[in-house]
């Protein structure tokens, strides 16, 4: 039991909160929503300077050679700064899929490039009818010669305006609802009879619609086992949750400080409003809320690493209901702390509000899963 | 960063659970598992075994009797105990008296008082609320006038847990009614069959006789009993009050609760199917494990600072958090509890409590199955868990001053 960085991790934590703090203030931030992009290409470049891209690939293929406690670290500044970047997509779920399910000849042409920021990545999976159920599958991929066809569409593809290759669950075989017969594909942005159309999402991110009609993919554009799928998107989509939890917790912390902060000079009644003992006591129901949530954004990268693909799915499920009622009430009571000024958008705390319930839905909120966790039997067994 | 637990440390549990199937009783065992406080006999036995291994005092300093565990052993054994489910050591013994007399007691109350409390020769109770003075502790006015070599006890100390098993009892009393609220405090030993004290049962709502209220009427103490220096009894109380890291956290309690949860709910029917199978109850459950799983990983960042800072009592928030969210667990749990066993919970059913019902009808499977006597006691009985040890709200205050600056 140790809780403690090492030497490299604590500089890789100093390193990007340096860069965050300098360059990703909240009026910095309004700047780079006003892109035509939507994030900053400069912070980008960034990024790829300090091997933020590279983050979790191996030095050999030309990453950082980082791992699930470097990739929590960077999510929790990230999370901070709420950043607008397409790290998470890119990095955590388009490496991801590169690291377990490419071969050694797919990482090679992706890699390199991804890690220099010369390309970008989008996870094309969800449905109009899936929800958040990544095995209920329409678009199709069917034998075409050495190669596929694919035919669908994809909603709510996070950063996908922006992406040069989409990582696109589509079903090879079986029903809709079957967990087999699932394949994943690598596909390019350009190729003819893909069409995506971009859009903002209600906490500054950025997402696209995309139709693939008729696009041809080679022999090489499936990752790992054509009809064997899901259990790369899981397992994928488990490192993803536990990202995502350690980003919610910086979002969190950076939300509590800036209520304590107001609580500490705001006025009324003569004095500040930080002495009043009902707002206290929320400050501290939302310190229980903080610790509890960070305590299972270790328990997730911890558990994220679990090779047993059914324990691992029910700690990861725990890690998502906790964080999402944390999420919730940190963020509903930053709003009400502040009262009026926190419904304003040229203040800070609705964004990290908004942030963290999007943190909640994203890959199923805590209700989701508290019902997959409970049909799975929870997680203590019957005496 | 290495967030599991160590080969060592996975060892010493088995170690650990391996001498508790040995050597613990069975009847103390069966009485737990049904949700019951073990009686006085089955806490001393139980004790007298632990203390034989040398293991009776978890935190203490080898010296004095300690087993020279890390803070990572010490929560392994407590949580062992808890899962087993084992009496854990008599705490006014091992972790509030027992410490404050050897953190400020002199040579001659160690060697007389430390090692029958390990043997739990003595039982004691602890002497600090009172009608006035609850979660305003130095509020308290219990006074003690010194004559000749004796202090002269006289006033009232209330919810005196056990204090009818006790046979000695450690008081904050004031010596100096005219300092400043904490500063005319002493720390007290006194013997429970002095003359002049008198123990009167408070029965609590679910009918148990837990705690009670402690008369004291011209009680002459020597004075070679009191602990530390006179007047400064308030350094002992915050020491004591202190010492608990883990606070109410009691992850291994709730652990085995929720398991014996789940199996009542298996057994149980509702809707024409088992109870487990409910998806809106089954979700609640659920719910508290999840809350559960993260306390315990609190717990566990609480372990490893402390490891990195052995020695130090520096006041830390997430001690605040343990004991709100292990209250909170506890009491939701012991609430499940008692829905579980729906219409059967009613029956007041336990001999152990005042109005209960006998023991033949507690005994009688036409009327209850043997697991629902006394659901609804606990459940009424915890609610005392967010009251005492420093109310929850109480809580709630010291994050706001101590860590929040507000």
């Amino acid at each position: 039991m140790d809780f403690d960085l090492s030497e490299d991790q604590r500089l890789l934590q100093d390193s990007v909160s340096r860069l965050l703090g300098d360059k990703y203030g909240f009026e910095n931030r309004k700047a780079y929503l006003k892109t035509p992009e939507g994030w900053s290409a400069e912070m980008w470049a960034a990024y790829a300077e300090l091997g933020l891209l590279g983050l979790p690939f191996a030095e050999a293929e030309g990453g950082f050679g980082g791992g699930a406690e470097e990739t929590m670290l960077v999510a929790e500044q990230m999370g901070r700064h709420i950043t607008l970047e397409p790290w998470f997509t890119t990095v955590v779920l388009g490496g991801g899929f590169l690291r377990h399910g490419a071969s050694a000849a797919q990482r090679a042409g992706i890699v390199p490039k991804l890690a220099e920021g010369k390309l970008k990545l989008a996870f094309a999976a969800t449905e109009k009818q899936s929800r958040y159920d990544l095995f209920d599958i329409a678009t199709t991929a069917t034998k075409d010669g050495a190669g596929w066809v694919l035919n669908g569409a994809k909603g709510m593809v996070v950063h996908g305006d922006s992406a040069d290759i989409f990582v696109v669950t589509a079903r090879t075989a079986g029903g809709q609802r079957d967990h087999s017969g699932i394949g994943v594909f690598l596909v390019d942005a350009k190729a003819p009879g893909v069409a995506v159309k971009g859009f903002g999402t209600v906490d500054g991110q950025r997402a696209a619609q995309v139709a693939f009609s008729g696009v041809k993919l080679g022999a090489d554009a499936v990752l790992g086992d054509a009809e064997g799928g899901l259990p790369l998107v899981d397992r994928v989509v488990d490192e993803a949750i536990a990202a995502l939890a350690a980003e919610a917790v910086g979002a969190m912390e950076a939300a509590h400080v800036m209520t304590l902060d107001y609580l500490k000079t705001r006025q009324q009644f003569g004095r500040t409003i930080g002495s009043f003992q009902a707002l206290q006591h929320r400050s501290a129901d939302m310190m229980v809320a903080l610790e509890q949530a960070r305590s299972m954004a270790f328990f997730g990268t911890m558990s994220a690493q679990d090779a047993d693909p059914v324990a691992r799915r029910k700690h990861m499920a725990a890690v998502k209901v906790q964080i999402g009622r944390s999420a919730r009430f940190v963020g509903q009571q930053t709003v009400q702390l502040h009262g009026g000024i926190a419904m304003t958008m040229e203040y800070a705390a609705g964004h990290y509000f908004k942030r963290l319930t999007a943190n909640d839905g994203s890959f199923g909120d805590a209700d989701h899963w508290v019902r997959v966790l409970t049909e799975s039997g929870g997680l203590v067994a019957a005496a | 960063m290495d967030l599991r637990w160590t080969d060592a440390e996975k060892a010493f549990r088995e170690e650990v659970r391996g001498f508790i199937n040995a050597n613990l009783p069975a009847a103390t065992r069966e009485r737990m598992k049904m949700g019951k406080s073990p009686t006085k006999a089955q806490v001393v036995e139980w004790q007298q075994i632990l203390n034989k291994r040398g293991w009776a005092a978890p935190e203490w300093p080898v010296e004095h009797g300690g087993p020279g565990w890390t803070t990572a052993q010490r929560y392994i054994f407590r949580e062992e105990l808890m899962l087993a489910p084992a009496p854990s050591p008599l705490g006014f013994n091992i972790n509030m008296c027992g410490p404050v007399i050897i953190a400020f007691g002199n040579k001659e109350q160690k060697e007389k008082f430390l090692p029958r409390m390990l043997n739990l020769d003595d039982w004691w109770c602890q002497g600090f609320s009172e009608p006035g003075a609850g979660s305003d502790l130095a509020g308290l006015k219990t006074r003690a006038v010194k004559e000749g070599d004796f202090w002269i006890v006289n006033g009232q100390k209330t919810w005196t847990t056990l204090a009818q098993h006790a046979d000695w009892i450690f008081l904050l009393v004031r010596t100096d009614p005219n300092a400043k609220k904490q500063e005319g405090i002493s720390f007290l030993l006194v013997d429970m069959k002095t003359p002049g004290i008198t123990v009167r049962p408070i029965i609590t709502i679910e009918g148990g006789h837990e705690v009670n209220e402690v008369f004291f009427d011209d009680v002459k103490v020597p004075a070679e009993n009191l602990v530390g220096t006179e007047n400064r009894g308030w350094d002992c109380a915050k020491y004591l009050l202190g010492n608990e890291r883990f606070g109410q956290a009691r992850v291994g309690a709730s652990r085995e609760r929720i398991a014996r949860l789940k199996k009542i709910a298996a057994e149980t029917w509702d809707n024409g199917k088992p109870l487990t199978q409910d998806i809106g109850f089954m979700t609640k459950v659920t719910e508290i494990e999840v809350e559960l799983q993260a306390l315990e990983m609190t717990v566990m960042r609480v372990i490893a600072t402390a490891m990195k800072n052995p020695g130090s009592n520096k006041p830390d928030p997430t001690t605040s958090v343990l004991k709100i969210k292990g209250t909170e667990i506890q009491q939701g749990v012991s609430e499940l509890l008692m829905k579980a066993a729906g219409p059967y919970a009613w029956v007041d059913g336990d001999p152990d409590m005042e109005g209960g019902t006998d023991q033949v009808v507690a005994e009688d499977p036409d009327i209850a199955p043997d697991w629902a006597f006394g659901l609804a006691g606990v459940y009424f009985n915890w609610r005392k868990q967010s009251i005492y040890g420093g109310s929850n709200e109480i809580q709630r205050n010291i994050m706001a001053k101590a860590f929040l600056g507000l």
